[in-house]
Order: structure tokens, then C-alpha cells, then sequence
């Protein structure tokens, strides 16, 4: 659809008349799209009779929707934004330092969330404070670590992983088993569940070493599936879909979190309260999710991520210029898988319980979807669209206040996948390479020099 | 002279799948020579350099690199012999930056000589200097063309291959690419083989060349020679290499 670049040609009445005819145009098209989806249902009388019942007014709302968003959009929106980037080109570039605010950021993010528990506790006491530090804190933190495991493997190596959920259900159920069958404690389990994952990491490398693109995603999607269904099915092991509950607690190296007189609460002296566990959790989270971020950050400086991320760019090239794309890709798939393993370990023992469910594909999707917004290979970016998608998730859960509106049996976060849909198109309309499209550079001969992400624009990646 | 044999193909036969693409072929290159291969498209040019690359490899035949056999070795491990190869479209990669394509290049030898050698780059082609923070998919097509080469040289190699470095390029860029592989090959000795639709340019640069017909070599000898040869000029001179 057209759109308008230069306000200043075109007088305001053409525009609206233009803004009308589209507007028109996008309603008819809405009509024609919803009428037998909206328009009428299907549904049985009392004699067990299929009938069409029309819901008329239902669809003058979807109609109406869109008329006045192409409106608004033809009307206000694009002549805002073309003419603000117009100010923007027109401003001088841009050439001091960046804010004392941007050139910290990482390091403010991670001073915010250090200070993140003890302010909550102190501002809604030890009860108020689980929702905000277990729901918001430790659920976005476990999803920042996925996302940024399945972003060496996606954003890094540029290997389409759509089964990623897999490795976190081998590291949950690693630790459930090993823990409850043989009584290891965390810290042991914790590395170990990082080695099976990064070993079943290696076995979907193999025999995928061959394939690219939207072959290697089918394939991957389906080993998800695979590792799935053998969770349900091998009851003798998992319990199959009953799952497996009473998963030992973590401890802090020896000190249990519980009303025992060797309890943590005990011996610091404190009142028995179950927050100390969950800010416990939080940041033993964020220390894994700095770890993650810490080996990226390295690996890409090293020949390994190098040679990942010329893998993404160019597999023929790779190996022209003597790289063993074959080791190149299983430890991609390996780390990757290593750092699904270790967000499981610790999603079994936050839970104490594991079961199938946890781990279909829609989990992948999500995962999948964060890296994508967040901009392949950003690491910002990427906790950015995880705090977005998953937090979004749990204010879903908070708006009772929507029940007054539509009405005592609308559950909000049943349209949670809605609203993602939505994010997503609108992102990819707005900022096509995710929130921090720009890939940051990691060799400079002289000095640092930004390169901004207008010189990417060939959209490879 | 009697240089010493670098490269040795001998009797390859190569296949996509039922289809012959090289029918024997036979080629050689010795040390601190400039050899082409021309030929109209589909000869099977490009298939032979990426047979010498190995992959695909060769069903019948082989091919020997500095006394080794290297039909039979997988890609990665060829480069690793120093036989540095730019690859037909050039095949940098686009979101890094131009210096960081130069580290890719030099990942034989873990960076070692690395910066050393990107002086001699920047010396060789100053363009890639003022580029050098540059994303390696905004360069121009000849700019590319250069950033190719000096990767690939970036590996020290030995063997030095080329598969259509004119290809898309204006007249005069194409130019600067020839003049500094002669350079490289008479200051350095570093022996070329090179795959070249633009006959003419190719023939005059080369110490001595091939003529590939349908997957068989039907002619070879000097450049000089090819040149002046009647078929040659009519087939590919004259209006008939497109």
C-alpha cells in the first residue's frame, strides 16, 4: 500500500481523502475476510440442529476497527513519522558522545536488578513481594537465559533452532531424576545437566550437519516433539504426563531453606518467611544469566565465535577459508544446548515439579520469537523482548480490571498469543532486525568506532 | 625453466549427480606461475576449481597439491594446505566488517601474522583502509572483489585460486584487480590459477593458460600463444565469449 513520504506535497484535504479511500478500501476487505469467520457461527439448538446464529454487530465492530486504523494510520500516523524522520535527516548528525545513560546501560541494567529484590521487599513486605520478584523477576530472568542460549545458536551461528525447549526439558528432568533417585544436590546437578543437554546437543548436530534453513528448522522442531513424546511415554523413568513432583529445594551451599532449626532463617536469626527462598532464586537466576551473557560476550571475541558468526554469513566462504564448519556447528548446537540445560535444572528445582507440558513447542516459539524481537545476536535487545513478552504475559494475568468490562468470564491471558501476533507484526512493520538491529562489531584496529545500523541494510541474517 | 609442479590435476572426472561436468581433465600448475582457465559458460570452469577445493569431489582422477594427494580431503582441510581460494561471487561476509573479514581470513594461523598482513592489505588496496570499519555487504562490487582477494590472501597461501574476479565489475576496477595480482605474482611469486570469462584480460596477465570445452581441455599454452591463436580469438576474442 502506498505510503505518504513528503507531507509537504500534499495538502492536508488530498490526504484525507486518501486516508478515506483506504480506509474504505481496508474496511471492505475486513468484511469480506471476517464474514463467515465473525459474522456467523455455528452453533446447535435444542434439537441437536446445526444453525447459523449471526453476530452482526460483532462484525461492524472488526469493520469499524479497521476503518478507523487505516485512518488514523493513513491520516496521522505516517505523516508523523515521515515527518519526524525528515527531522531527524535534517538534524546534524548526531557526533558527541552517547548519554552517560546508553553508555552504561548494561551496567545500570544489572545495578537496577541487583537492587531489584531488596527494594520490592521493602516496598510491598515479605507476602506482597512473591508476586513481583517470582512472577516478574525470576520467570523474565529464566526466559532471558533461554533466549539468550538459543541466541548463540540462532543469532550467532544462524542456525534456525525451533526445538530449542528440548535441551530445557533435558536439563529439568536431569536434575528431577538424578536429584530425587540419587539425592545429588544442585550445585552437582547443575553442571551436570549442562553436559547431557550440550551431549544431546551434539546428537541433533549430527544428523543435521547437512542442512540449512527451513529443512534444519523442520528437523530440529521435530526432535523437540521427539523429546517430548518420550517424556510422555516412557513412564517406567518420567511418570510420563503425571510428571515428577517433590524435587528437592535448592540450597545455599548446605543451608537448607526451610523451618528446620539448620533453616536459613533459623540461622541468620530472622522471621520464617518463604521470601528468602525466592530472592535467593532471583539471584541465583540473574548469576546464570550474567554467566550466559559473560561466555557470549567472550566467545565472540574468540576464533570460535568468529568462526560462528562467519558460518551464519557464509558457509562456502567458512570453509574456503579452512574453518571445520562441522565442529563450528556442534559446538554452537552444544553451548547453546548447554545453557537450555542449565535454565531446566533450575526451572525443575524453582518448580519441584516437572511434567511434559512444560515443554511443547510453543515454549520453542516463544523463545524463538524473543530472539527474533530482540534483534538476532543482540543481547539487549534480546532481555528487552524478553521483559516485553513474558512480562506482558504476567500483567495479562493482573488485569482483573478487564473483568468489569467484558464481562466476569474474560480471562485476559487467553489472548496472550493474540497480542504476540499483533507485537510481532508490528515490529517487524516498524524495526524489521528486532529492537537492537545493529550487530556490534568485535575488532577494531584503532579505536571504536560506531557503525550504525543504516550500513545493514543488505538484510542478510 | 623448469619451475617445480604445485598443482596437479589429472584425469578428473567430476559429476552432479548422473551428469559429467569435467570429462578428464588434465591441468598443472608449477610454482610462481600466473595459469588461467577460460571458457565459454557452462564449460565447467567453476566446477573444476571447486573440485581442486573438494567439494564436489572428484569420482575418477586426482589431484595433487605440493606432492599430497588432496582428492579425497574435505574442504576445510584443503584451505589448511594454503591453497587460498576467493570463491565465484565473491562470498565475503556481509554484516562484518571489512577488518574483521580480514581476521577471518587469517584464522589458519590463529591471528598470528595478522598485523603484519593487514598493512601489506591496506597497502596493496588503500580502498579497504578507508573502508576498513565498513559492513563488508555495503563495499561496491569491485571493493568486495578486493576484500575477497585480500582475505584470501590474508591465509598465506600458496596457491592462490580466483574464480571470476572481473565478473561485474567496470572495465577499469577490473583493471586495478589484474594489475595487483601481477604485482603480487612478480614481487611475491605467489603462483595464481585463475577462472576468467573476460578472456582477453586473462590471457595477457597469464603466464600460461587452458581452454575448457564442455568439460574437457581442448587447447593449452602460453597466454601469448592462445592469444594469437585463431580459434581462440574467434571463439572467445571476437565477439564470441558472452
Amino acid at each position: 500500500m502506498a505510503t505518504v513520504t513528503n507531507p509537504s506535497t500534499v495538502s492536508a484535504g488530498s490526504l484525507t481523502a486518501k486516508a478515506l479511500r483506504e480506509a474504505t478500501f481496508t474496511a471492505v476487505m475486513t468484511f469480506f475476510m471476517f464474514v463467515l469467520f465473525i459474522g456467523l457461527k455455528t452453533d446447535q439448538n435444542m434439537r441437536n440442529e446445526l444453525i447459523l446464529v449471526p453476530r452482526w454487530g460483532l462484525l461492524a465492530t472488526f469493520v469499524a476497527i479497521a476503518f478507523f486504523g487505516r485512518f488514523a494510520m493513513v491520516a496521522w500516523l505516517q505523516p508523523w513519522r515521515a515527518a519526524s524522520k525528515a527531522a531527524k535527516d535534517a538534524a546534524p548528525a548526531d557526533t558527541s558522545d552517547a548519554g552517560f545513560v546508553k553508555r552504561n546501560f548494561s551496567k545500570l541494567a544489572i545495578l537496577a536488578l541487583v537492587l531489584y529484590p531488596p527494594i520490592i521487599l521493602w516496598l510491598f513486605g515479605a507476602q506482597g513481594s512473591l508476586k513481583y520478584i517470582d512472577n516478574f523477576g525470576i520467570q523474565i530472568l529464566i526466559y532471558v537465559m533461554l533466549a539468550w542460549g538459543l541466541n548463540i545458536v540462532v543469532g550467532l551461528a544462524g542456525l534456525l533452532d525451533l526445538g530449542y525447549v528440548a535441551f530445557y526439558a533435558v536439563g529439568a528432568y536431569s536434575y528431577a531424576l538424578l536429584s530425587i533417585n540419587f539425592g545429588f544436590s544442585f550445585w552437582i546437578l547443575l553442571p551436570l545437566a549442562g553436559i547431557l543437554s550440550a551431549f544431546w546437543g551434539i546428537i541433533l548436530g549430527f544428523p543435521v550437519l547437512r542442512l540449512k534453513g527451513d529443512y534444519l528448522a523442520i528437523v530440529t522442531l521435530a526432535f523437540g516433539e521427539i523429546i517430548r513424546l518420550v517424556l510422555i511415554n516412557w513412564q517406567d523413568v518420567t511418570q510420563g504426563t503425571f510428571g515428577i513432583s517433590g524435587i528437592p529445594k535448592i540450597t545455599l551451599f548446605g543451608i537448607p531453606f526451610d523451618a528446620s532449626p539448620h533453616g536459613f532463617a533459623k540461622i541468620f536469626h530472622l522471621p520464617m518467611s518463604s521470601a528468602y527462598y525466592k530472592v535467593f532464586l532471583f539471584y541465583l537466576i540473574l548469576l546464570l544469566c550474567l554467566l550466559t551473557a559473560f561466555v557470549t560476550i567472550r566467545l565472540r571475541r574468540l576464533p570460535i565465535g568468529r568462526a560462528w558468526e562467519a558460518l551464519r554469513e557464509d558457509e562456502i566462504a567458512c570453509r574456503s577459508l579452512g574453518i571445520n564448519t562441522v565442529t563450528t556447528k556442534l559446538t554452537a548446537f552444544a553451548i547453546g544446548a548447554m545453557f537450555g540445560g542449565f535454565a531446566g535444572s533450575f526451572f525443575a528445582a524453582r518448580q519441584g515439579f516437572v511434567s511434559p507440558e512444560s515443554f511443547v513447542f510453543l515454549e520453542s516459539a516463544v523463545i524463538l520469537s524473543i530472539v527474533v524481537l530482540g534483534g538476532m545476536g543482540s543481547l539487549t535487545g534480546i532481555a528487552i523482548a524478553a521483559i516485553a513478552m513474558v512480562g506482558g504475559t504476567e500483567l495479562l494475568r493482573e488485569m482483573d480490571f478487564l473483568k468489569a468490562v467484558f464481562g466476569p468470564d474474560f480471562t485476559p491471558e487467553l489472548y496472550r498469543m493474540l497480542i504476540f501476533g499483533l507485537a510481532m507484526i508490528i515490529m517487524m512493520l516498524v524495526r524489521p532486525r528486532g529492537f537492537v538491529g545493529s550487530r556490534e562489531p568485535t575488532a577494531f584496529l584503532f579505536e571504536r568506532k560506531s557503525v550504525s545500523g543504516s550500513f545493514t541494510k543488505e538484510g542478510h541474517g | 625453466m623448469t619451475a617445480e609442479t604445485l598443482l596437479k590435476v589429472e584425469g578428473v572426472e567430476t559429476f552432479y549427480g548422473n551428469i559429467r561436468a569435467l570429462a578428464g581433465v588434465d591441468v598443472e600448475v608449477k610454482k610462481g606461475e600466473i595459469v588461467s582457465l577460460i571458457g565459454a559458460n557452462g564449460a565447467g570452469k567453476s566446477t573444476l576449481m571447486m573440485t581442486i577445493c573438494g567439494s564436489p569431489q572428484a569420482r575418477v582422477g586426482t589431484v595433487t597439491f605440493d606432492g599430497q594427494d588432496i582428492t579425497r580431503m574435505p574442504t576445510h582441510e584443503i584451505a589448511r594446505l594454503r591453497i587460498a581460494q576467493s570463491p565465484e561471487g565473491r562470498r565475503i561476509f556481509p554484516r562484518m566488517t571489512v577488518y574483521e573479514n580480514l581476521q577471518m581470513g587469517a584464522s589458519l594461523d590463529n591471528q598470528k601474522f595478522f598485523n603484519e598482513d593487514v598493512e601489506k592489505m591496506f597497502a596493496l588496496f588503500p580502498r579497504l583502509k578507508e573502508r576498513q570499519f565498513q559492513r563488508g555487504g555495503t563495499l561496491s562490487g569491485g571493493e568486495q572483489q578486493m576484500l575477497a582477494i585480500a582475505r584470501a590472501l590474508m591465509a598465506r597461501p600458496k596457491l592462490l585460486m580466483l574464480d571470476e574476479p572481473s565478473l561485474g565489475l567496470a572495465p577499469l576496477v577490473s583493471k586495478q584487480i589484474f594489475a595487483a595480482i601481477k604485482l603480487l605474482n612478480e614481487t611475491q611469486g605467489l603462483t595464481v590459477f585463475l577462472v576468467e570469462q573476460n578472456a582477453f584480460a586473462a590471457l595477457k596477465l597469464s603466464h600460461r593458460a587452458y581452454v575448457l570445452v564442455n568439460g574437457s581441455i581442448t587447447m593449452s599454452g602460453s597466454g601469448a600463444e592462445l592469444l594469437a591463436n585463431p580459434e581462440v580469438r574467434a571463439a572467445y576474442l571476437e565477439g564470441g565469449a558472452h
